[in-house]
């Protein structure tokens, strides 16, 4: 290709944990700028150029109007556009507002609640336009982040696994913190990524990478509510930093409302 | 690397003490000595310099989705049985590299991977275990291609069997005919005693090792002894088919009854089973992975940024993910019913049309460390009525 490929870096909502993935990408970080123009990313340089870009990575969620009408303008001026970590993917953990009163909140934490203008929901990029690929975590991996620009500048598939941490775990040789201790692990429904960290802590999955493909977080939910696991516990762990990804949001509100116990996923 | 068994192998015994002795030859013989230990609340396969890393005083109690180490003063070193670890992870590691791609001056140079030559001696491997090495060497170094990376592995094994006296709630190694004794294929196989073990040879360099250590041979009480106990176990085992066992988990034997499995399992592929396993699986890959026969990979190249750069990895894959199935058109498999299906059916049945024997050894490690507890023994029961 004649010139470099144009890269833009968007935050919305968001704590700037994954777009900082990229600055922490130390080893590649050089390669990744001669590789391409870094023509929007604030948190990198000042200077911007204008788009239209090839690349467009979105960074957080929607929460404002004024976020709902410029992501849009941020869809109009990238090629490809992608998003990432679980704020853009999922709504992150401001989705929790999901679930609760708004302005109830807001009347409690600012001292002028009428300052505040935001939406009643957090919600992924994708409810709002067209993404063409979604790389999942909280935060993302810096070296799937990487991958992902290699495989677009090379116009091929990234290696971005959408099977579950335990495949890692057990790749990895790390003893299963919910069989061997009766830990409730989010492991067998969330997206690999992360390179099963807790779990080699001896600490159980939170499900950061979010739902892995097809998964079945009624099933599991069932399982260790017959174990003995708290209901509230469980609907704690689902609704965390992915809480509106519905997979997990479905089966929350499931254990929530009781209906999860009992129904078809019952051991015999 | 074993050779089929002979009458006039060499027996020893040894005193407890004695297996620092074992483990030291071993090493002395240029061995990495690989034994179980307790890490993390299991008995894993890590490396082992000293007897007394070893999980003395320590066994298992399995069941479905559930482990525990439980400390109990009387229990040797190999009362355990099986963790999630097997021999797998030494012949057939969970990622390889096969290729290394290097691009210079406009032009690619190749570098296959230099085969691995590490003499690895593993202790503790039960019958289950070397009947699922048996199965993988069936499909590495039996077929039309030779597995390389398999092969310089293999070749490179000492195997340190144990004749277990204790089976799992989760053991079936008596239904499918591959324990609890240690039918065959290892260089020497253990039996714990109260008072030492008693050592018999299956290879010729189990043999040698006997002999260059000088050990006694046991008395015949002893060796009498220790062919009881295993004959002993596997009655019981047996005899408790089915029946509650009362040892801290509080579950059923586990047994599978393998008559007519092939037609069975393969006749009823529509069987409403299937869809109820569907509803109660995870599609997680545990069983695959935990599984000492299951020997899918994927491959996949890895490259820098500038695309120069290349390695060809091997990893574990498994039949439970999208992808495995997945064709120019799209995944095959789609819903989990149909991945399990495809699982169990494989392992349990068409197995036998592609390599002559089961899949399963009956170890049970796909019932224990399934997060939700599905239970292959129950499911093929279910779908028999």
């Amino acid at each position: 290709m004649a010139a470099k490929p144009k890269l833009a870096v968007f935050k919305f909502a968001s704590c700037d944990g994954c777009q900082l993935s990229l600055l922490d990408a130390e080893d590649e970080l050089l390669a990744v700028a001669g590789a391409v123009e870094i023509a929007y990313f604030l948190e990198a340089r000042t200077q911007t150029v204008d788009g239209p870009y090839d690349v467009g990575i979105v960074e957080g969620s929607v929460t404002t109007e004024h976020d709902r009408q410029r992501i849009r303008d941020v869809r109009r001026q990238c090629k490809y556009l992608v998003s990432i970590g679980a704020c853009a993917t999922a709504g992150g953990i401001q989705a929790l507002r999901n679930w609760a009163a708004v302005d109830e909140f807001i009347s409690h934490v600012y001292a002028r609640p009428d300052y505040i203008s935001t939406l009643a929901t957090s919600t992924p990029i994708a409810e709002h336009v067209t993404v063409d690929f979604e790389l999942r975590g909280c935060p993302i991996n810096k070296y799937q982040l990487v991958e992902l620009i290699a495989s677009l500048l090379k116009g091929r598939k990234p290696r971005v696994p959408e099977y579950s941490v335990c495949v890692e775990c057990k790749r990895r040789g790390t003893v299963c913190v919910a069989v061997a201790q009766g830990v409730a692990c989010l492991g067998p429904v969330t997206q690999a990524g992360c390179g099963a960290i807790c779990p080699s802590y001896n600490r159980e999955c939170f499900g950061c990478y979010g739902p892995k493909e097809q998964p079945n977080p009624t099933s599991l939910a069932a399982h260790y509510a017959e174990a003995g696991s708290d209901k509230m516990h469980l609907v704690r762990l689902l609704r965390n930093f992915n809480a509106h990804a519905p997979a997990f949001r479905d089966a929350s509100d499931l254990v929530e409302s009781g209906a999860a116990s009992g129904d078809a996923t019952e051991a015999p | 690397m074993t050779e089929p068994e002979q009458a006039n192998h060499a027996h020893a015994f040894l005193l407890p003490d004695q297996l620092d002795a074992l483990i030291e030859r071993l090493r002395e013989q240029g061995y990495r000595t690989v034994g179980p230990r307790v890490v993390d609340g299991a008995i894993v396969y890590r490396d082992v310099e000293r007897a007394d890393e070893l999980p003395h005083g320590y066994i298992d109690t399995q069941d479905g989705g559930r482990y525990r180490l439980v400390r109990d003063e009387d229990a040797g070193a190999f009362d355990h049985v099986v963790g999630p670890d097997s021999l797998k992870r030494f012949v057939f590691p969970s990622c390889d590299t096969v290729l290394r791609a290097d691009l210079q001056d406009g032009s690619w140079t190749m570098t296959p991977a230099g085969l691995p030559d590490e003499p690895v001696a593993v202790i503790g491997v039960r019958g289950c275990d070397l009947q699922a090495l048996a199965v993988t060497d069936r499909v590495f170094l039996e077929g039309p291609y030779v597995d390389p990376l398999y092969e310089a592995r293999r070749r490179n094994m000492f195997l340190v069997a144990v004749n277990c006296r204790r089976a799992a709630a989760t053991c079936f190694c008596h239904s499918m005919n591959t324990g609890p004794a240690a039918g065959g294929g290892f260089d020497l196989a253990l039996s714990e005693l109260a008072d030492g073990f008693v050592v018999e040879s299956g290879s010729a360099a189990g043999d040698e090792l006997i002999a260059t250590a000088g050990w006694p041979a046991p008395d015949t009480a002893r060796l009498e002894q220790a062919r009881a106990q295993t004959a002993q176990l596997e009655a019981e085992m047996h005899a408790r088919d089915g029946v509650v066992r009362d040892d801290g988990a509080m579950s059923r034997q586990r047994s599978l009854d393998t008559e007519g499995i092939h037609d069975l399992l393969l006749g009823r592929l529509s069987h409403a089973r299937w869809e109820d396993i569907g509803d109660r699986c995870l599609a997680c890959s545990n069983c695959t992975m935990v599984c000492p026969t299951c020997f899918c990979s994927s491959v996949e190249e890895v490259s820098d940024l500038a695309g120069e750069h290349v390695t060809r990895e091997r990893s574990w894959a498994s039949c439970f993910t999208a992808e495995h199935s997945y064709m120019n058109s799209g995944t095959v498999r789609k819903s989990i019913a149909s991945r399990y299906r495809q699982w169990l059916t494989h392992k349990l049945a068409s197995w036998h049309d592609q390599f002559g024997m089961s899949g399963c050894t009956g170890c049970g490690r796909c019932i224990t460390w399934c997060p939700v507890g599905i239970d292959l023994t129950e499911e093929v029961a279910a779908i028999r009525d």
